[in-house]
Formats: C-alpha cells, sequence, structure tokens
C-alpha cells in the first residue's frame, strides 16, 4: 500500500455535516478519506430552513437532503459523548472511532430562558421534524398557543400555530418584532401586519412563568407587566446557542460568546480538528444562517484535500416571506458604522418600509431594511460597499430598486451573492454569446441557488442590449401572447391560413400543439375537427394518454375526487375487462394503464355507459380539483369543499391553456387538499373562501399567493375565470401560473388591479369568454363514439383493424399487467449526466 | 455494409384514408411502417421510435425545420429529416426510411430490408 487511507469521523448529520461529506466525497477521487458520520437525530439529514413547510402539508420525505452513499458509514441515533484527543477517537454509547481528521458539525441548541414552567408538558422548541411533530399532535384540539420570542425563528413559529388552528400571541422582549433584522420603524410596519394576520404581540415586556391548567400541560403565560396570555400549546423561541459541549469537555478553546473555535481555515487548536456550521466560531463569531455554513464545509472539504482556502466572510443579509410578509435586511442593517447617514420611507398606502444606512459622505451604501415590497433587494445588495446605483428616493420609492435596475451597477459589484459572480463576470459571458438566462446561469452559476438575483440577470441582458427573443419557433416570429391576439382579432380558425399570413414553413411540434390550443380556447369546434386534427399532440389526438410502450391510459373523469359505490364497481369491471393496470393517482382519479389505441373506444363507451366521461389527464388542460372531505364529515371542516371542488371541476373541465392547470379546495385552514400547491387553490374561512394562485409542485416546487380572501362563491368562481382567462390570453408557452405571475411587471398586485379592479377594462371580456366556454362544452370522448369518421382513426395498423398491436405485451407485477422492458434499439439517449451544484469558495 | 434487399410493393389503404399531416401505422409483412400524407408528398418509414423503443412514430407531429420536412417523436420529442430519416437533435440515431407511392387511388409501401 503506497498511500494510507486516512478514517475521518464527522459528528453530526444536519445541513452543513452534509454538505460537507458530500463535497469531500465528490472531490475526494482517489478515496483518501473513509468516512464515519455520527448523527444524534434518527433521520438523515434534512432541510432544517424549509422545516416549516411541514405545517405546509409539505410531506417531510421532500425535505431529505442525503443521498445513500456506500462511501460513507452513517450511524443514525448514535451521538457522539466524547473525544479523546490523545489516543485519537471519538466515543458513542456504542463504542470508539479512531480517526485522523474529526469534523465537529454539531449544529445549534434552542436556548430556554431560566423561566419557571417551561419543563413542563406542552413547552416546545422548534428546531428538529420530531419537534414538529410533537407540536402537531399537541396542538389537536387545543384553541391557543403563544411564541416566547419574537425573532425570524419566533414569528415563524407562529405562523405554523396559526395554521394549525390555534389563537396565537407572541411574546418579544424587545420594544419591536425581528430586533435583529428590523430598526423601530421597520418594526411598526411589520406589526401591523402581524396583527391583521390575527396574532396578537406583547412588546416589550419579559415572560415570569409558565402555568399549569386542570391538565397539568401548560395553560398560560405571565407577563412581567402583570398581564396573562392564555396558551395550551407554548413554543420557545428565544434564540440559539452553539452546541460546543463536546470541543469544551475535550479542552478545545471557546470563541467569546461559545462555539468551537476556529481561525479561517476552520481549523481548531488542535490540528486534526475542525468544526464547520452554526457550532463553529469561525475566528470567535457563530453565524446562525446556512450560506456562511456552507462555505465553512467547502473550505474544510478544500483543505482535507491538501487545499488551502478560507472563509471568505459571512454575508449575513437575509430576505424572507415571513406570514406573507416580505422582509429584508443587508449589510449594516442598524448603522453602526460611526458617522453613517439614514435614509427612510414609510408609505402607509402600499404598507411598505425601507430604510438605507449611506456612508457619511452619502455616496456608499452599507445596508439596509425593506419591510412589505422587497423588490429593490437584489440590486442593493449588490450595491453594498459601492457607490448607490441611483438617488436615494428612487431607488426607495416601491419598486424602484428594480426600475434603476442592475444596469448602473459596477463591474465589481456582486450580483450573485450565492455564487460570487459580479458584475464584470456576467458582462463577460454575455459578450462571449450567452443571450439568454440559461446561458448565463450555465457559464456563471449565478442565479443557480437562491434565484433571487434573476431578475437582475434580465436586466443586464438588456442593459447589453440583448433583445431576449419571443419568437415561438422558426415558424413564427411572435410569441404565444401575440398569437393569441392574432387569432382572436383577425378570426382565424385554421393553421394554415395563420402560418401563410404570419408565418413561415409547415410549422412543428412546438407550433403546432399551441395554435391548437388556442384554436380550443376560442372555442372553434371539437379538438378532432378537421384541419385541427392534425395539429393536436398525440395524447390531444388520441384523447388519452400515451405510455413509454406505446399502450394510453385513461383516467375516467372523478369531479373532486367523490364516486359513488356503483361507480367505482364500474371502474372496477371495465379495468378488468380490459386488464389494466390500476392506480390511484395523487389528483384523486384512478389511472388504467395499458390499453391499445383500438381499445380506447370501447372502454369509454363502457365508461360512457357507466356514467362517466373520460378525462383530461393529459394535455395543457384542467387536471383535476382535488378536495378535502369538508364539513360535511369532517369535525374542523367550515364550508362544504367537496361540493365546491365538484362545482368548479366541471366549470373549468376541457379548459385548454398554456400549461396544464391543477386545483384544489381545502375545507379549512388546516388545508389537507393542499390548496397552496396549485394553480389555483381555494381554502374555506369561517365567512366564506380565500382565493391562491400561483402554486405548483413537480420540478421546482413553489406555493400559492394568497390572491384574495373572504370571498363568497359566487365572488370566488368570478375570480377564478378571469385568472384563467387572463392567463391563457397572455402567458408564454409551457409556462405555468406562478412563472407568469412572476415574469409579469407588478407581479401579483398588478393582477389584483386587472383582475378585481379592472384596470385594464378587460373584465367583460374575460367572463364572456368563459361563459362561452362553460356554456359549449361537450364530452370530447362520447363526440368521439358518435362520429364513425373520428372512430376510424381508433385502430392499430390501417391495413389490418382486427389485429391488435403485437408490440404491447404485459407480464405480472405485484399481480397487475406492466409492460415488458426491452432495452431501447439505441439506448442511453435520454440519461443526462446530473452535476452537483455547490458554491464556489473564494480562494 | 450488407446488401439493401427490396421487396414487392404492398398496398396500404387508400389515399384518402390519410389525413393530411397525420400518420397512420399499417403492418407490412410483419414490419412496422408509419405512413404520412403533407403537403410535399407520401413518405414512409419505421414505426420503431429508435430512441424509446416503442412503436409510436405513426403518432408524431409532421412539420418542417429549415425547409426539410421533418418528423417529431412523440415520446421525447427527437426531430428526424423525413428526407434522411437523420435525427436532427441526436447524432448517429436514425430513422429507416421505406419507398411508398400512389398508385390508382392506392398507398403503397416496398419494405427497405437490410439482410
Ligand atoms: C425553523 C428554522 C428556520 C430556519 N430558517 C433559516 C433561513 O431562512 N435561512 C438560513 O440561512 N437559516 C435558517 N435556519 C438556520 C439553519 O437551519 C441552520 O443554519 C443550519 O441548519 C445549520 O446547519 P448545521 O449543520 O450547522 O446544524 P444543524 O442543521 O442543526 O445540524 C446539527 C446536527 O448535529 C447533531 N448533533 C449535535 N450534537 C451531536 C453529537 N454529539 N453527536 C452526533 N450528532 C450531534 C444534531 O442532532 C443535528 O442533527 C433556520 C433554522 C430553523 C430551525
Ligand atoms: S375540513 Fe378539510 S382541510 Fe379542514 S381538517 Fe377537515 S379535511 Fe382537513
Ligand atoms: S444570489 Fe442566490 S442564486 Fe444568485
Amino acid at each position: 500500500m503506497t498511500e494510507r487511507v486516512s478514517r475521518l469521523v464527522v459528528v453530526g448529520n444536519g445541513m452543513v455535516g452534509q454538505r460537507f461529506v458530500e463535497a469531500l466525497r465528490a472531490r475526494d477521487t482517489d478515496g483518501r478519506w473513509r468516512v464515519t458520520v455520527l448523527a444524534e437525530e434518527r433521520r438523515p439529514a434534512y432541510d432544517r430552513v424549509r422545516l416549516s413547510a411541514v405545517f405546509d402539508g409539505v410531506d417531510a420525505g421532500e425535505l431529505n437532503l442525503h443521498t445513500p452513499d456506500a462511501g460513507v458509514d452513517l450511524r443514525l441515533g448514535e451521538p457522539a459523548t466524547g473525544v479523546d484527543r490523545a489516543r485519537r477517537v471519538v466515543t458513542t454509547a456504542a463504542g470508539e472511532y479512531p480517526y485522523d481528521a474529526l469534523v465537529l458539525a454539531t449544529g445549534s441548541y434552542a436556548f430556554v430562558p431560566p423561566v419557571d414552567g417551561t419543563d413542563l408538558p406542552g413547552v416546545f422548541v422548534y428546531r428538529t421534524l420530531d419537534d414538529l411533530s410533537a407540536i402537531r399532535e399537541h396542538a389537536r384540539g387545543r384553541r391557543t398557543g403563544a411564541v416566547i420570542g419574537g425573532g425570524l425563528l419566533g414569528l415563524e413559529a407562529a405562523n405554523a400555530l396559526r395554521l394549525l388552528g390555534l389563537a396565537t400571541s407572541v411574546v418579544e422582549f424587545a420594544p419591536r418584532l425581528m430586533p435583529v433584522q428590523v430598526d423601530e420603524a421597520g418594526g411598526a410596519m411589520l406589526r401591523r401586519y402581524v396583527e391583521e394576520l390575527g396574532v396578537t404581540p406583547y412588546l416589550g415586556v419579559a415572560t415570569t412563568a409558565l402555568r399549569t391548567g386542570p391538565d397539568g400541560t401548560v395553560a398560560a403565560l405571565d407577563l412581567a407587566d402583570g398581564r396573562t396570555v392564555d396558551a395550551e400549546l407554548v413554543v420557545v423561541a428565544a434564540g440559539i446557542r452553539p452546541r460546543d459541549e463536546l470541543a469544551r469537555v475535550a479542552g478545545l478553546p471557546l470563541g467569546p460568546r461559545g462555539g468551537v473555535l476556529v481561525d479561517a481555515s476552520c481549523r481548531t487548536a488542535d490540528e486534526r480538528i475542525w468544526a464547520v456550521g452554526e457550532c463553529a466560531a469561525v475566528d470567535g463569531v457563530c453565524h446562525g444562517l446556512v450560506a456562511p455554513g456552507y462555505a465553512t464545509a467547502e473550505v474544510v472539504a478544500d483543505r482535507l484535500l491538501g487545499g488551502a482556502a478560507t472563509f471568505p466572510g459571512a454575508d449575513t443579509a437575509t430576505k424572507l416571506k415571513l406570514l406573507g410578509v416580505d422582509v429584508a435586511s443587508f449589510g449594516d442593517a442598524h448603522g453602526v458604522t460611526p458617522g453613517c447617514l439614514d435614509v427612510t420611507y414609510t408609505d402607509p398606502a402600499t404598507r411598505s418600509y425601507a430604510k438605507l444606512v449611506l456612508s457619511d459622505d452619502a455616496r456608499t451604501l452599507l445596508g439596509g431594511v425593506l419591510v412589505g415590497d422587497a423588490s429593490a433587494y437584489p440590486t442593493l445588495r449588490a450595491s453594498v460597499g459601492g457607490p448607490l446605483p441611483a438617488p436615494p428616493l428612487a431607488l426607495l420609492a416601491p419598486a424602484g430598486g428594480a426600475g434603476a435596475g442592475a444596469g448602473a451597477l459596477p463591474g465589481t459589484a456582486q450580483v450573485c451573492s450565492c455564487n460570487a459572480v459580479t458584475r464584470a463576470d456576467l458582462d463577460a459571458a454575455i459578450a462571449g454569446g450567452a443571450t439568454d438566462v440559461p446561458a448565463l446561469k450555465a457559464c456563471t452559476r449565478a442565479g443557480t441557488s437562491c434565484g433571487s438575483c434573476v431578475p437582475m440577470l434580465k436586466q443586464l441582458l438588456d442593459a447589453a442590449g440583448v433583445r431576449q427573443s419571443t419568437a415561438l419557433c422558426e415558424h413564427f416570429d411572435h410569441s404565444r401572447q401575440e398569437l393569441f391576439d392574432l387569432i382572436r382579432v383577425r378570426g382565424i380558425s385554421t393553421f394554415s391560413r395563420l402560418v401563410a399570413e404570419h408565418g413561415r414553413g409547415s410549422g412543428c411540434d412546438i407550433c403546432k400543439p399551441v395554435v391548437a390550443s388556442i384554436l380550443a380556447s376560442l372555442g372553434t369546434g371539437h379538438v378532432l375537427d378537421g384541419e385541427q386534427a392534425s395539429l393536436q399532440d398525440t395524447n390531444d389526438h388520441f384523447l388519452a394518454n400515451l405510455q413509454r410502450d406505446g399502450s394510453y391510459s385513461v383516467v375516467p373523469r372523478i369531479p373532486g375526487g367523490e364516486i359513488t359505490p356503483e361507480k367505482l364497481i364500474a371502474i372496477g369491471e371495465v379495468a378488468r375487462d380490459f386488464r389494466l393496470y390500476t392506480k390511484i393517482t395523487g389528483g384523486q382519479r384512478i389511472d388504467l394503464f395499458g390499453a391499445r389505441v383500438d381499445q380506447l373506444p370501447q372502454i369509454w363507451r363502457r365508461l360512457v355507459d357507466a356514467g362517466f366521461e373520460s378525462g383530461h389527464a393529459y394535455g395543457k388542460a384542467l387536471r383535476t380539483v382535488k378536495s378535502c372531505v369538508g364539513d360535511t364529515w369532517c369535525r374542523y371542516g367550515v364550508q362544504d369543499s367537496v361540493g365546491l371542488a365538484v362545482a368548479l371541476e366541471l366549470r373549468y373541465r376541457g379548459l385548454r391553456a398554456p400549461h396544464k392547470l391543477k386545483s384544489a379546495v381545502s375545507g379549512c385552514a388546516r388545508e389537507c387538499a393542499e390548496a397552496r400547491s396549485k394553480d389555483f387553490g381555494v381554502i374555506a374561512t369561517e365567512t366564506g373562501w380565500n382565493l391562491y394562485v400561483g402554486g405548483n409542485g413537480g420540478f421546482r416546487p413553489r406555493h400559492a399567493d394568497l390572491f384574495a380572501t373572504d370571498l363568497s362563491t359566487a365572488e370566488l368562481v368570478t375570480l377564478i375565470d378571469r385568472f384563467l382567462m387572463y392567463y391563457i390570453r397572455t402567458a408564454d408557452r409551457l409556462q405555468r401560473t406562478a412563472a407568469w405571475i412572476e415574469a409579469m411587471d407588478g407581479g401579483l398586485d398588478h393582477l389584483r388591479s386587472v383582475l378585481v379592479d379592472d384596470s385594464l377594462g378587460l373584465c367583460a371580456d374575460l367572463d364572456a369568454a368563459m361563459a362561452r366556454h362553460v356554456t359549449g362544452y361537450s364530452d370530447e370522448w362520447r363526440d368521439v363514439l358518435e362520429d364513425p369518421d373520428r372512430l376510424r382513426r381508433f385502430t392499430s395498423f390501417v391495413n389490418a383493424p382486427d389485429v391488435p398491436d403485437p408490440s404491447i405485451t404485459f407480464t405480472q407485477e405485484r399481480g397487475q399487467p406492466v409492460p415488458v422492458r426491452g432495452t431501447p434499439p439505441d439506448g442511453g439517449h435520454r440519461r443526462q449526466p446530473v452535476v452537483l451544484g455547490l458554491p464556489e469558495v473564494r480562494r | 455494409m450488407r446488401p439493401v434487399v427490396t421487396l414487392d410493393w404492398t398496398p396500404v389503404c387508400p389515399l384518402d384514408r390519410l389525413d393530411p399531416d397525420r400518420g397512420v401505422a399499417a403492418l407490412v409483412q410483419d414490419v412496422q411502417v408509419a405512413v404520412f400524407r403533407t403537403t410535399d408528398g407520401l413518405y414512409a418509414v419505421d414505426n420503431l421510435d429508435p430512441v424509446g423503443g416503442a412503436y409510436v412514430m405513426s403518432r408524431g407531429l409532421v412539420g418542417s425545420r429549415g425547409g426539410v420536412p421533418t418528423l417529431a417523436s412523440p415520446l421525447h420529442k427527437q426531430v428526424y429529416d423525413l428526407t434522411t430519416g437523420r435525427c436532427l437533435d441526436l447524432p448517429g440515431v436514425t430513422l429507416r426510411r421505406h419507398p411508398v407511392r400512389c398508385r390508382d387511388g392506392l398507398v403503397e409501401v416496398r419494405l427497405r430490408q437490410e439482410e
């Protein structure tokens, strides 16, 4: 053996520990390190930053950050209990682990102030998935909750309690909310928002004791000013402390305020021991955010492989959406630089507050705070330490930062702080031929992490005079929206006329389905009529969903997921008789797989006879409106969510759109139907419905934004009508509602002004268009069955109508038919290598 | 190279059974062939998608790219030049073409076979 394999022990498998191991393993191509990870928690690393998402209906599994790695021995539920530096071993209850290098990644613990009663049942901290499960469990059947601590974490916890249906209070010792991030005026604005959401803040007052109720669990808080706050559940979010206990007993030096003391290379006084993440006091300072933690992980991975990386310094800028309010702070937000000047701006009308901190000559931006409207954040954050990109007032006026634009930034300004990309880097990439945002992302990595700098990438392209083409494809110079208007205004009803008058060539698989969808939205007859048939994607052509083996799946429409036993039996009989693989989908339907083209009409016939129509489980159209069981059965329900879901699905079925559309309705704020992950989601309130728009699951999950509150059913339906029609008219091809709203000038507020206040005078037109859709709808499958001409298409072979396609064959898996898997004749083309994205460390 | 053997013409269907710009599948001596009628004329290619491995090419969309007539796979949207069979998106992939003609209102295909 020439080179010895060294032993690396990592203590802690949290966000940073995991990132560290991945970074090391990705670069340790010679296998120099054998890695053991000791983890206290029983589950592998997960995304703590998104912890609260589990109260928004996100499954805990979705937060997983861990990818299995055979080269790493991960020992879950086995905390390190000691370090013997002389013998170089880490001890756990189960044994000893010798190390050549030891990395501490133990994170922080929640600080619980010494107040009587914090050990009562019903009092929790907010740090791990287990904490959140315990909170959810305890909240069941209780009505009031309180959070001790009004900082970032406290407000996040308060929102969680609110979502669990508790009347929530927040007690904060400082005189304002989020005292670390915002100043007094910003705190006042924040307070107004928080109160509107029904959370009661108690500010500038200490909690003196927690009291029990008759059942022995917590029931109330006593405040120093004599007031009492009812709380059957209490979350303590009073700060975090680094977990430095292992270092302490091992005799390693600690930081002045705790934490494992390390230098800029993240090494402790013992040259074999390193610390990363929240437990590390880098040059004496602990960082409670994940980005600086990731930077320490990269530094140590580099060092262990012989590199010389050093900690680049922390960017403590934060932007977050708390309780639906944008809050951002960056740089010297509190103006502690000697001689600095403040410029503030408060607008009660738009309810926004902003403050900039400038150097004493008012030329250099030092930091700032934004509450309510944080659109200027990316530009401002990139300008810290440099000259102001525009006069202060212009920057602070609503959307001013966006208006002033990245074009005004100097070359040295860091546009993307996640990946350390400057304006000069981006300009060089543009000069080198990058003509759009994806190209810029690929060659500089800007915009590939948090994404907050993407608007600036667009602005830099604009500033460089790069025209970002909106042409649909080589056959049309128009965008989808322009084509829509052309077709509508000129009354064009065929593709051939459109391409002859406004395009060139004979079309392609991009423009043809787009035009088919536009024609369908404008209500020009059956999707398979005349020339339209030739434009449809195969799914729309055969009115079913093409699968990998060339067979189709059929998904009977089950509006709202409500179904009678008779209909359930009918579906079962169809599946049995045609030997279809049967699966329940995420959209509350039953998917029947493995139908040949020639079987489709027979299957539809059976379904139509049983009172079904087949459904649009394919194509760019409304898929389903999912629902929870609602107040008909549920103890918590406040409205009939199923009834509404059925009505919405029947109203919008068959509506063709730029992309698929999904929806859901929940019967109360517990949100069992996951409405906020849909393009349009509805959540019941005591007095009506709240409408959320622009959510989606999939590759880039996004929660929908609250659009309007406490609507009557009629108001709700009108707003959804307009929302959908406006989307259909103005979105780009394959642009889902979320991206459509994000790309809109003025975003959600603009959308509200168009759809609620009718600022463009479009509403009557949109309403009429939807009315035409609703009255014009007919069952597309039944229509095919009644038309011999259309039926004729449903044969496997034109010259042998009775021969079934012999290539479609099945085998059995778990008692059901599944396609026989052959190797593709020219295999391997579909697999794309996946690149692991790691932030760069400046060396 | 193996010799190319051509077989007899097989009638497939009447011309008016083909919708413009839309394909059908036919069985020609047990080989699945996709037949299209476009404004440029008739085309016949293998029904087997060389990438996806399923018999679906007859259900793809025809069009043009840079002036050449094209066919897009309905599975993963790779585009093929109908005049040469070459895939325009993936180098080295081709779709086998077959001679096709219209005689007395009947569309006929002759298999091109490598043996
Ligand atoms: C609700 C919430 C919201 C947050 N939001 C944000 C945000 O918006 N932005 C942001 O930047 N940051 C946010 N954070 C902070 C962020 O989660 C942390 O900065 C990050 O998780 C730190 O990673 P870490 O690996 O250092 O610590 P952790 O993720 O805490 O991991 C440490 C792990 O080590 C384990 N451990 C401890 N001692 C031992 C031992 N002796 N043996 C074995 N294992 C041990 C712990 O059990 C834990 O699993 C948030 C945190 C919370 C709780
Ligand atoms: S009404 Fe619906 S959302 Fe509310 S708890 Fe019941 S099932 Fe869940
Ligand atoms: S700033 Fe986060 S990706 Fe650019």
